[in-house]
């Protein structure tokens, strides 16, 4: 039972209080650039949760299993990166096969997740913190893509509104944007110290 | 395709440090802009980083730009900036050990980071090694002028301070200016951000 609550406990705290998006910076830019439309912005976070998590459990067990004990932490970077791109691959063909729709709307943004900071800062967070439970890390991670669909999500909400609204001509666009996610942030900072 | 195309150098190096600043005019790269720029001297390691990491990656695949095929250039690409970043790592790690620590996870973060791959694929796998190498000294530099402002502003509205150097008295030394505890938070980040993209506009308008 107090292995479950842990797990709760991280899961929450890696979901709302320390949101990547919101005190990491991870993401930021699917995060600006992707949030337009409500639908596609989900569609999006559900990728990422899905790499996310699989490059989490992949990495942590290349991590625990072979570079940790062959000495090879040096070549770590490399190994991460390959993962994910090869993850991203995987997610990318599965879509195309069958959901050709959604394939076609994402373009560009599906290659692109192999370069989105939240999957890579992730892993690297993982072996960070000095997680060496598995199950923990495929919770926290699976955690964090969660955390990345709320929070764009969120701003895609936001940002459709937003288009109506009659902000100043100077600030049009992606300065208004970058306003209100610093807002956003201040309303999740209220999270804070629920743990701990 | 061809060598003759290519820009010419001082244009190339113009662009990247204005008309096509990373940072504040194709907004790239924003999550280390966002997180290291709490005071002048990490964002100022990282500008550097990024500099070393940019031209190394770029040149590399200038080399190979013939060699590649075009399915796996995505790869090969971030395969070579990855073996950068882990040499700028270890260099940072060994020589500058307390900066290493201020910046975690952010320096191996630089293998994501949009502008150096942007770059490769626009930029370095098309020209030839001159370009390719003038291109990323001044997209780095761009980059790290943009950094150090927005961190100069941060830092000295946070602690009263640029560059640890104490320029604006602050309350607690007996002066007048209490310090805005809310630039060193994320929101100082995005909110002060956000205001000079909107100066960047105001700028270019006028034009």
């Amino acid at each position: 039972m107090d292995t479950f609550t842990s797990l709760l406990l991280g899961f929450i705290s890696i979901v709302l209080i320390n949101n990547l998006v919101f005190t990491k910076f991870l993401g930021t830019c699917p995060y600006l650039g992707v949030s337009g439309r409500l639908d596609m912005a989900f569609g999006m976070g559900l990728a990422v949760t899905f790499v996310v998590t699989m490059a989490g459990l992949l990495t942590w067990m290349i991590d625990h299993l072979v570079l940790i004990k062959l000495h090879l932490e040096i070549t770590r970077y490399v190994c991460y990166i390959i993962v994910i791109a090869g993850a991203v691959q995987l997610v990318e063909m599965y879509l195309r096969k069958f959901f050709p729709p959604l394939y076609e709307s994402f373009g560009i943004f599906l290659p692109l997740i192999t370069t989105n900071c939240v999957i890579l800062g992730m892993c690297l967070f993982l072996n960070l913190w000095g997680i060496d439970n598995i199950v923990e890390a495929v919770v926290l991670s699976m955690g964090s893509g969660i955390g990345f669909t709320m929070a764009i999500c969120i701003m895609a909400g936001i940002r459709e509104n937003l288009v109506f609204a009659e902000a100043p001509k100077a600030l049009q666009g992606a300065p208004i944007t970058l306003i209100t996610a610093g807002i956003l942030t201040l309303a999740f900072m209220g999270f804070s110290g629920m743990i701990r | 395709m061809a060598n003759g195309q290519a820009p010419s150098i001082s244009r190339t190096f113009i662009t990247g440090l204005w008309r096509e600043n990373p940072t504040l005019r194709l907004l790239i790269g924003m999550c280390p802009t966002l997180a290291v720029t709490t005071a002048v001297k990490p964002a100022l390691t990282m500008g550097i980083s990024v500099i070393f990491v940019l031209v190394c990656s770029n040149l590399a695949v200038s080399l190979m730009r013939k060699l590649i095929k075009p399915h796996l250039r995505m790869l090969v690409f971030t395969l070579a900036i990855a073996t950068f970043v882990t040499i700028c790592d270890l260099f940072l790690r060994a020589f500058a050990p307390r900066m290493s620590e201020v910046l975690g996870a952010y320096i191996p973060l630089i293998i994501v980071n949009c502008i150096i791959i942007c770059r490769a694929e626009v930029c370095a796998s098309k020209y030839g090694l001159v370009v390719s190498a003038i291109d990323g000294v001044s997209m780095g530099l761009g980059f790290t002028l943009s950094l150090c402002f927005l961190a100069a502003i941060r830092e000295i509205l946070s602690t009263g301070a640029i560059f640890e150097i104490p320029i604006l008295a602050t309350v607690g030394n007996g002066g007048w200016f209490v310090p805005w505890a809310a630039m060193r938070m994320p929101v100082g980040a995005f909110v002060s951000l956000g205001l000079i993209l909107g100066a960047v506009n105001v700028i270019t308008r006028k034009k």
